[in-house]
């Protein structure tokens, strides 16, 4: 059996009153690509950002191979080598794309050399940010930023890449890219979980996937499975 | 490099290279002049407003938190240089303004961090307001003789206590003086005063030009950009601000020390919340993040109506009394006027940092725009998630 880099055991997560998260359970395994998918409000990013450090779960715990990380900030869970990939991309709109890898290495300001190694690294995985080194991150496309925002999470070097709706409001064809890139940063050995709304896609390439329902752990199992399941294919891949 | 960057780089260099020949010279040359002394003295005052912007820049420029009780500061290291000073001249004598820097530097960046810790978590407005509301307590704390201390209204020092000046300043006042063909030269305190404001000035130019290009100032970029990405990479969002909010507070408080040795006198009347939008206006007006602008803006608000009023009272400008007073009465309606001419024409400044243009240039309107309305699509949708999980 392999490594469990990351376990989330029974987390209750709260918006003020609103228990949006009632007890979920995720495990995630070393060079694994785990997804969470399910309906908009399901609590997918709600699980995300609790693993990440913005919100903190009520009860339950969440452990990085096995040390206890719920509660920390964000910036000390980054730290610990769990790197959010942020719905919505939120890159540095002003600062140039060369600049906005630069500050995915933020943390490891000892290892210069290393840190250009990644950056070579990132522009082998999309030629396309090499082109545009110089540019501002935010006169980049709309998959053009998505590429620029994983490839920053990439620089940090992650023992657990956390992707946030990566395929958002992208074209079919760049969502295609996206994932390719997905699969093959796995094949070099980064640990995945991967947020999606596309369940399609996602099951398609994960390991594993979690069917959350409005707070709740409806499902689990192989990617394939579920792919196969009856009621995953009915509610989420619009199939009758 | 190619030609064309090192004529550039020459270009700069013989640029800098007047500039600084030009602020050694030219308060030499009020100062020998009959009647023109005042502005050495004007000079003093702007510098010590560049210092206090460039303090207030840090926190609003670089890592874009709105302070508008910045005067309370500048207000701290006074009282701390001048309440400390008087309990140690004896001992201290002509030292005291140069040893006093130090608790008037601890003064304004403890107060920096203790108001800080709480206040840090706010955000745009609401951080504005309390810090408005703080600068407020302060000035008002002043005023009602605080712990016995402060001797209210009537200000420091007390009776006829006097502050002791710098070493030196007293005996170039009463040695360094001659005849020119301008008239005669003595080297005042004034002069003594401007050259130690200019040294302060550059000190924290230095600082913060380092602070920029380093690990601190990138991050404070990022921070200002997106605060959850930011984090995201790694960035201690609170420890980021605190370092902004107390370096800021810590320059607040050397100005402060300043101004009472050069005033001879502090009283609440100069920490008022309009001194701090002052402060405000000055880096707005010079161009938020960039020291060039600070020192542009200082001089415009700072020095242009005292100058003008200077040389009325001087006899230079022919003004009539009632002139006189309404310079005074309508400044603050020229300077509104011309913060809201700046914000419809030319919102990054005077002279606006190269980055800070880039965030604020009309081009990239549409940009804005477009990160606008998805952060808007986002927060919409996590509070619908949140209301209907």
């Amino acid at each position: 059996m392999s490594n469990t880099v990351l376990s989330v055991e029974n987390i209750h997560t709260f918006y003020g009153q609103i228990e949006a998260l009632k007890g979920i359970s995720v495990r995630v395994d070393e060079g694994e690509i785990v997804t969470l998918i399910g309906a908009n409000g399901a609590g997918k990013s709600t699980t995300l950002n609790t693993i990440s450090g913005l919100l903190t779960p009520k009860k339950g715990t969440i452990k990085l191979f096995g040390e206890t990380i719920s509660g920390l900030p964000v910036h000390k869970v980054t730290a610990k080598g769990v790197v959010q990939v942020p719905e919505g991309r939120r890159i540095f709109p002003r600062m140039t794309v060369e600049e906005n890898l630069e500050m995915g290495a933020f943390l490891r300001n000892k290892e210069p050399a290393a840190v250009k190694e990644s950056v070579t690294r990132v522009f082998d995985l999309f030629p396309r940010l090499k082109e545009r080194r110089t540019q501002k991150g935010g006169t980049l496309s709309g998959g053009e930023q998505q590429m620029l925002a994983m490839g920053r999470g990439i620089m940090a070097s992650p023992k657990l890449l956390m992707l946030d709706e990566p395929s958002m409001g992208l074209a079919p064809v760049v969502v295609e890219i996206i994932f390719d890139t997905i699969v093959k940063l796995n094949q070099e050995g980064i640990t995945i979980l991967l947020v999606e709304q596309n369940a399609a896609m996602a099951l398609q390439v994960a390991n594993r996937g979690y069917v959350l329902e409005v707070g709740t752990l409806a499902l689990e199992g192989p990617g394939k499975e579920l792919l196969h399941n009856e009621q995953v294919r009915k509610t989420y891949l619009g199939e009758v | 490099m190619t030609a064309e960057a090192k004529m550039a780089r020459n270009k700069k260099r013989i640029l800098y290279t007047a500039i600084a020949v030009l602020m050694v010279i030219v308060p030499l040359v009020f100062q020998a002049s009959t009647g023109l002394g005042f502005l050495v003295r004007i000079l003093v005052i702007v510098g010590i407003w560049v210092l206090l912007a460039l303090g207030l820049n840090i926190v609003v420029g670089y890592a874009g938190l709105l302070d508008l009780g910045y005067i309370a500061f500048y207000a701290m290291g006074a009282y701390a240089g001048v309440l400390i000073g008087q309990s140690f001249s004896s001992v201290l004598g002509g030292a005291t303004y140069w040893v006093m820097l130090i608790p008037a530097a601890i003064a304004g960046a403890v107060t920096g961090l203790a108001l800080g810790f709480p206040v840090l978590r706010l955000r745009g407005d609401y951080l504005a307001i309390v810090t408005l509301g703080f600068g407020e307590i302060v000035r008002i704390c002043l005023n009602n003789n605080i712990f016995g201390l402060t001797n209210g209204a009537n200000g420091l020092p007390q009776g006829s206590d006097q502050l002791v000046p710098p070493f030196g300043a007293i005996w170039l006042q009463d040695n360094v003086r001659f005849e020119t063909p301008l008239g005669q030269f003595v080297f005042s305190q004034n002069l003594f005063w401007y050259f130690i404001v200019v040294g302060l000035c550059i000190g924290a130019i230095i600082v913060i030009t380092r602070l920029d290009d380093s690990r601190l100032g990138r991050a404070w970029v990022a921070m200002r950009e997106n605060e959850v990405a930011a984090a995201a990479c790694g960035v201690n969002i609170m420890t980021q601000k605190l370092w902004a909010f107390s370096l800021g507070a810590l320059s607040g408080g050397v100005a402060g020390v300043t101004f009472a040795y050069v005033q001879q006198f502090i009283s609440p009347e100069s920490f008022t919340f309009m001194e701090s939008v002052f402060v405000v206006c000055i880096i707005v007006l010079g161009g938020m993040g960039s020291i060039r602008g600070v020192i542009v803006g200082a001089l415009l608000i700072r020095g242009v109506p005292d100058l003008i009023q200077g040389l009325a009272v001087a006899g230079v400008l022919k003004l009539p009394g009632e002139a006189i007073s309404m310079i005074t009465g309508y400044r603050f309606l020229v300077f509104g006027l011309l913060m809201v001419v700046m914000m419809a024409v030319r919102p990054q400044g005077i002279i606006p940092s190269s980055r800070r243009a880039r965030e604020l240039h009309p081009e990239d309107d549409s940009i804005l725009a477009d990160e606008d309305q998805s952060l808007w699509d986002l927060e919409h949708r996590e509070q619908s998630s949140a209301h209907n999980p």
